[in-house]
């Protein structure tokens, strides 16, 4: 019995926050008043059992970082983009004095598996995690995350009811779908007025997916409110698991719009371009009004030159912010074969995902998931990665504070065009001929 | 001009509507014959989407012509993978053979996911933006190209099962097993060149879509589905009917997009497989059973 206890006492000397203030030590109690029995033992080494992971977990001296991305599956080329951006988080939050340490998993771009991969993630000792790209995915981890009172940063991930249902402990640090598209539209106006030029009719092309869906339900609502003064004359749905959009384009050519707005992934953006280009057609410009697609690697292999010009309005790294130069070196240390240009919305928001959890950390003092989640709400970063002010979160848990800029691809590099107090350059319109290009 | 736009769209709908014959080809061979569906067969397809895009990227060998060495190099595969691995289980149920089969397509996705990443990549021809202007239709050069080609391949393996000796021993193995074999035909070598055969088609179709449209790993499943669904329509171990099957898929699928919305082309695919099956379920131009 007594070799039993020795151990047991150890153990508890190390509960010593459980200890009841006013009662002197648990260890004491138990030493002065208590005499073990074989239950008392069983009991206690239950407890301990039960209690030491969160007690470990509220003592870490490191932030544990789980980090949900889709890196393969449909969503693959994105995720992988993002992940870029984790492996290069690390090296940069060290230097601004933050500790954490980042575990990396893969949602093989499934709901399901995002879901028990968030379980995993938080049985293995993740204190906060971050994700997840795709909203249904987003949505599957956060239930996790609110049952087991763990925060949840999410870096990108567009659907309104992310931040709508209630979540305790989930922020999101990205615009939603209806503030994308609104975005994206001011900034058709503004690049209008840049460039003192007209649009009479456009045609709003679509993937028929639950983004594009999403982006077109978003247009329906906000397009009358914004007023434009272009006729919006057809939409078009497409299949996304097209071999071609060859019919697509055949029909927009017969319409003979002066601008697409289009919301693309990147394949689908090549097989668009490719069959413009192939059946002559030559619209004044090719805006995309926040969906990704034009400003992927891929895209630019791709299309070469014909890839310059399509212009995209989106929350955008900041060029001209300290965070993101800093950021830039580090991406590039990490990621010697990839450019920052073209990854930096994907890696900007998983950075400044991993960013806002580690400086929740560092002013909480604790992995407490309660404690933290406050830390997280609290947060006010005013120097950070993508165009925008502060990062704050409303009640909601929503960032209001984040910016669109109108990016063109100019000479194979996704250049911010607009607002002029971020750009590098003039935006070129109207859209250069296809001919002569390649 | 709405003509125009009926008109460019169904020219579209058929130069696409061949080569998706010459892919479906294969498949249907094989099952002819060897009575084995093939459920990897699109990603058979997209492993030649690869390999003709390595040749191109590597040493600037044009698809329409590494068609040729990829057939080839598939056919030999093809003859080995019959002989070593799909062998054992031609008499053992479907869905034993469906498992093997599944396993085989889940190496090759992860495989070109590996090698070649999640990116989708393409051949850039010097005249992959090219098009010819026929009044008011406009025909892409490599649609044209890949569809002669299609034609082309459908035509050669047409030729060999009519007119060679081995293409007859092949269909006699297809018509009659027993028969072929009490007349002492090597039915193995004969199932094993079918194999060969029917992957070679896929090679060569493989390195036709290169042109057409980009080569990622994920494509493969919707390339067996499509497959599949011209090799029903036209009837099952047909070759003019998946030649037929694929030019009534790529029209079908063409004018459904204007007519109905773009987005609902394939469901047009799926609504005429099922009138097909409802009305004549042995295909188009397949044998009752």
């Amino acid at each position: 019995m007594r070799r039993a206890r020795l151990p047991l006492r150890r153990l508890l000397a190390k509960i010593a926050p459980m200890s009841r203030p006013g009662r002197g030590s648990w260890e004491d109690n138990m030493t002065e008043k208590t005499r073990f029995t074989r239950r008392t033992v069983m009991a206690g080494a239950a407890a301990a059992t039960l209690v030491a992971p969160a007690v470990v977990r509220a003592q870490a001296q490191t932030l544990k970082i789980g980090s949900l991305l889709p890196r393969s599956g449909f969503f693959a080329q994105a995720g992988q983009s993002m992940h870029r951006g984790v492996l290069a988080a690390p090296e940069l939050l060290k230097e601004l004095g933050y500790n954490v340490e980042i575990v990396h998993i893969d949602t093989e771009s499934n709901a399901d598996v995002a879901r028990t991969q968030a379980e995993r993630a938080i049985n293995d000792g993740c204190h906060v995690l971050t994700g997840a790209f795709d909203s249904g995915h987003t949505l599957a981890i956060a239930q996790v995350t609110e049952q087991r009172q763990v925060p949840f940063v999410v870096n990108v991930a567009a659907a309104p009811q992310i931040t709508e249902q209630g979540y305790k402990f989930l922020v999101r640090n990205f615009q939603t779908g209806g503030q994308l598209v609104t975005n994206g539209l001011r900034l058709i106006k503004d690049v209008m007025d840049a460039k003192s030029i007209k649009f009479d009719k456009a045609v709003f092309l679509h993937a028929n997916d639950t983004f594009g869906t999403a982006q077109r339900n978003a247009m329906d609502a906000i397009w009358p409110r914004v007023g434009l003064p272009i006729e919006l004359v057809e939409k078009i749905a497409y299949d996304p698991r097209a071999q071609d959009l060859s019919v697509e384009v055949t029909k927009i050519r017969s319409i003979n719009p002066d601008l697409v707005m289009c919301v693309t992934r990147a394949s689908d953006a090549i097989k668009m371009v490719r069959d413009m280009v192939r059946q002559r057609f030559q619209p004044k410009a090719i805006i995309s009004p926040g969906s990704p697609g034009f400003y992927d690697e891929e895209f630019y292999q791709a299309l070469g030159p014909l890839a310059d010009f399509v212009l995209f309005g989106l929350p955008w790294a900041n060029p001209k912010s300290n965070m993101t130069q800093a950021f830039e070196k580090a991406f590039a240390k990490a990621n010697p074969n990839n450019r920052f240009a073209v990854d930096s919305f994907n890696a900007g928001f998983a950075f400044e995902g991993l960013l806002i959890a580690a400086d929740a950390f560092k002013r909480a003092g604790t992995t407490n998931g309660p404690q933290l989640m406050e830390a997280v709400k609290a947060t006010s970063i005013a120097e950070h990665v993508m165009i925008g002010g502060p990062i704050t979160f409303d009640a909601k848990g929503q960032n209001p504070n984040i910016g669109s800029a109108l990016v063109q691809n100019l000479k194979r590099v996704p250049t911010v065009v607009l607002p002029k107090d971020v750009a590098l350059a003039e935006p070129v319109l109207p859209l250069p001929a296809w001919q002569g290009r390649s | 001009m709405f003509w125009s736009l009926y008109a460019n769209v169904l020219v579209q709908g058929v130069l696409t509507g061949l080569v998706y014959g010459l892919m479906a080809l294969g498949l249907s061979v094989i099952f002819g014959v060897v009575r084995v569906v093939n459920f990897a067969h699109g990603e058979f397809a997209v492993v030649a989407m690869y390999a003709a895009f390595v040749l191109f990227r590597s040493f600037g060998i044009d698809p329409f012509l590494s068609m040729l060495p990829i057939a080839l190099a598939f056919f030999v595969i093809g003859y080995g993978l019959q002989r070593t691995l799909i062998n054992p289980f031609v008499s053992r149920p479907e869905h034993e053979q469906f498992i093997l089969l599944v396993g085989l397509a889940i190496i090759m996705v992860n495989g070109t996911l590996m090698i070649f990443g999640p990116d989708a990549r393409s051949a850039n021809l010097s005249y992959s933006f090219d098009s010819w202007e026929i009044g008011a239709i406009i025909v892409d050069k490599v649609r044209v190209y890949a569809a002669i080609a299609a034609l082309a391949v459908a035509s050669l393996l047409f030729a060999f099962f009519r007119f060679t000796d081995t293409g007859v021993a092949i269909r006699a193995c297809a018509d009659n097993l027993v028969g072929a074999a009490v007349v002492g035909l090597d039915v193995k070598k004969l199932y094993a060149l079918t194999f060969g055969l029917g992957l070679a088609c896929v090679g060569a179709a493989g390195a036709l879509m290169v042109t057409l449209t980009d080569a990622t790993p994920m494509i493969a499943p919707a390339f067996t589905l499509l497959a599949f669904t011209i090799v029903i329509i036209g009837g099952m171990g047909s070759m003019t009917g998946a030649i037929v099957g694929g030019l009534l898929i790529g029209i079908a699928e063409a004018m459904a997009s204007v007519l109905i919305a773009p987005s609902m082309k394939t469901m047009a695919s799926f609504g005429l497989l099922v009138l097909v099956l409802a009305l004549r379920p042995q295909g188009l131009l397949g044998r009752r059973a």
